[in-house]
């Protein structure tokens, strides 16, 4: 009851505190990943492995400490997720350099690791979900909550290539023509439904990998919290037993 | 043999005089209340500080090229990294909120008056040499936050007419932030301030114990020699270092009375704190701010740069002026009219309990004050929330304009002979 109520009392005063993030100016869409579901988090990491990683890296984490929170056996994921012939204890990390990373792409792709921290789990959710067929792009794509993106949609085979659904908006007085959705053009392999688990797996992994210590830190801190909370009573009772002399 | 012991140490160092002096025969007041908790709790927080600090020195690597890189090994391949990690972040955070309360505490009871002057500039110290601490601190994971932060507040030495430039080249050690100004910036995170900030506690502590603590009364406990009843002396035990000089009113020693009831508030206090490092340790982008897991970059400016949360009252106040001199001068002043508050409070009744109706409504309205320049540093400015922070730098120094003039001939309420529960 105790425990409840402080949690309570404490889970308000946060929920008070106004956002400081300057939220993007287009509404994110909730991703609703659970980092206790293994399966999605490994979905996530082969999508990762097959997608992601021929451009962008995550060079603070390694395979090993990947694999073993997310139930990936290590002979598995040696076979089935490793491409380059890394050893299982080195980090994810792709042979472009950055030097070559900048000149191919105009900006090196930044490193994904933390990604997940310096945006959220429903901004990457949102962005994944968000690109669109915009023919003056050199890739042929943008993105809504990332304007001018400088990558391809490399989900597009199993996405597709989704058309914008724009609509008029009055901002700072003018008239303006902004893409507000999109709608699927059937080309992908997977269905809409499909495409929003494979999302949501992707985002799962990476907000896994922003803080891989992130399910230990919760088990932990019940114990802690746990222990304080008896403490706390007994460090009360007997504040009374010695001041009853005072009183 | 364990009086032997004792015997042996006391005749080469005076341990037991020591212990007795300071803790089981030291009156203290017997009405502290909640806001006396937060003493104790710096004290709590700096430990923590100093402790994960030690361990996070271990794995730390400080180099523009090493810092950000080894901050994610610590919170990935080190055992328990991350909590070291977490505790000394939430640390920094929790040592401002049990400051700022300490502080305020100080301010309804009238701490700071005659004759605890001094005891209020050591704290006035200790918090200069805390915001310094958690400033160079804040740089040292190198994210993108540590660098545009430092580099907008380093900048500001840079409003000082004619030494200014020179200034600012020599805290950077460079023309930039760069590895130079991490290097530095560590040694002083780590050892100087440190040390500066452990004396000046103890320095606060001894002057304590000379004047004694205040109460919410305001009322003091230590009387006139001979001017007290012997049936009106507490039943306790008291060092003659105060006895002699004194008599004694509404005592208890410290020990066991308010060791045990700081034990009480440690452990609730450690619950919250626990609770912030185990479940949110960013708390929403306040303890620990997003922009600030990318690696510094010095060719790309994030969209906003705010000081950690501590910081956003006074960095209000600096924005709130549109000239940078007056208002890297404002800012300076606002900490500064902090200090002067013994001497600018002319009021001879401590507490508020005791003083004019227009006093508490002055003090309620500082804290407003505070919370909403803390507020407005901390988010994107608006041409409304300019508006604001120069309404609220205006009655930031009114509170003490104000103090200094109704103080002078207060109409206060009479003061209880003695303590009140």
């Amino acid at each position: 009851m105790m425990k409840k109520l402080i949690i309570g009392l404490f889970a308000l005063s946060i929920n008070v505190l106004p956002a400081m993030a300057a939220g993007p100016s287009v509404p994110l869409m909730e991703a609703g990943n659970d980092l206790t579901d293994q399966p999605s988090l490994q979905r996530g990491a082969k999508l990762f492995m097959n997608y992601c990683l021929g451009c962008h890296q995550m060079e603070y984490q390694r395979y090993e400490r990947t694999f073993r929170d997310i139930g990936i056996p290590k002979e598995v994921g040696l076979e089935q997720l490793i491409f380059d012939g890394s050893k299982v204890g080195s980090h994810i990390t792709n042979a472009i350099t950055k030097d070559d990373a900048a000149k191919w792409f105009g900006a090196a792709p930044p490193d994904l690791t933390l990604i997940a921290r310096v945006k959220s789990p429903d901004y990457i959710y949102t962005y994944l979900k968000s690109f669109y067929k915009d023919e003056s792009r050199p890739f042929g794509v943008n993105n809504i909550v990332f304007p001018s993106v400088g990558m391809p949609h490399v989900l597009q085979e199993l996405q597709g290539l989704p058309t914008p659904i724009t609509e008029e908006v009055e901002e700072h007085g003018h008239t303006v023509t902004k893409v507000i959705r999109t709608e699927t053009d059937g080309t992908g392999e997977m269905s809409v439904d499909e495409y929003d688990q494979a999302a949501r797996d992707l985002t799962n992994f990476l907000e896994y990998v922003g803080e891989p210590s992130r399910l230990e830190s919760e088990a932990l801190g019940i114990k802690v919290i746990g222990f304080l909370i008896i403490l706390f009573i007994l460090a009360f009772m007997l504040k009374k037993e010695y001041w009853r002399d005072v009183h | 043999m364990f009086g032997k012991i004792i015997g042996w140490i006391d005749d080469r160092i005076p341990m037991t005089r020591v212990w007795n002096m300071h803790i089981a025969q030291y009156p203290a007041p017997k009405n502290f209340n909640f806001w006396y908790f937060f003493g104790s709790l710096a004290m709590l927080v700096l430990v923590n500080q100093i402790l994960t600090g030690i361990w996070l020195t271990m794995n730390f690597v400080p180099s523009s090229e090493g810092a950000f890189a080894s901050v994610e090994y610590i919170m990935r391949d080190v055992e328990y990294g991350w909590l070291l990690r977490y505790l000394h972040s939430t640390g920094a955070s929790a040592f401002f909120i049990v400051v700022y309360m300490h502080m305020f505490r100080g301010m309804i009871y009238g701490s700071y008056q005659k004759p605890r002057e001094l005891l209020w500039l050591f704290g006035m110290f200790i918090f200069l040499a805390l915001m310094a601490e958690a400033f160079m601190g804040y740089l040292l994971p190198w994210g993108q936050m540590s660098f545009w932060g430092a580099q907008v507040i380093i900048s500001l030495f840079g409003a000082i007419p004619v030494i200014g430039d020179d200034l600012t080249l020599w805290i950077r050690g460079d023309y930039v932030i760069s590895g130079a100004t991490l290097n530095r910036f560590f040694a002083l995170h780590v050892i100087a301030l440190p040390l500066v900030i452990v004396i000046l506690v103890f320095l606060h502590i001894v002057a304590l114990h000379e004047v004694g603590s205040n109460n919410p009364d305001g009322v003091e406990i230590k009387r006139k020699k001979g001017s007290v009843a012997e049936e009106d002396k507490p039943k306790f035990k008291f060092h003659e270092y105060y006895t002699d000089k004194k008599d004694i009113v509404d005592a208890i020693p410290f020990h066991p009375y308010y060791t045990v009831k700081d034990i009480v508030g440690v452990v609730g206090f450690l619950i919250l704190f626990c609770w912030v490092v185990f479940f949110m340790p960013a708390m929403n982008g306040f303890f620990l701010e997003g922009p600030n897991f990318e690696a510094a970059n010095p060719l790309k400016t994030p969209e906003h740069i705010f000081p950690v949360w501590y910081f956003t009252p006074f960095y209000a106040i600096l924005r709130a002026i549109p000239d940078k001199l007056i208002g890297v001068a404002a800012m300076g002043a606002s900490i500064v009219v902090l200090a002067l508050l013994p001497w600018l409070d002319r009021g001879t009744v401590k507490s508020v309990r005791y003083r004019c109706g227009f006093h508490k409504w002055n003090i309620a309205g500082f804290v407003v004050t505070f919370v909403l320049l803390g507020w407005v540093g901390a988010t994107p400015q608006t041409d409304m929330k300019t508006i604001i922070s120069q309404i609220c730098t205006v009655t930031y120094f009114m509170f003490f304009v104000l103090l200094f003039v109704y103080s002078k001939n207060e109409k206060t309420k009479p003061l209880p002979e003695r303590l009140t529960k």
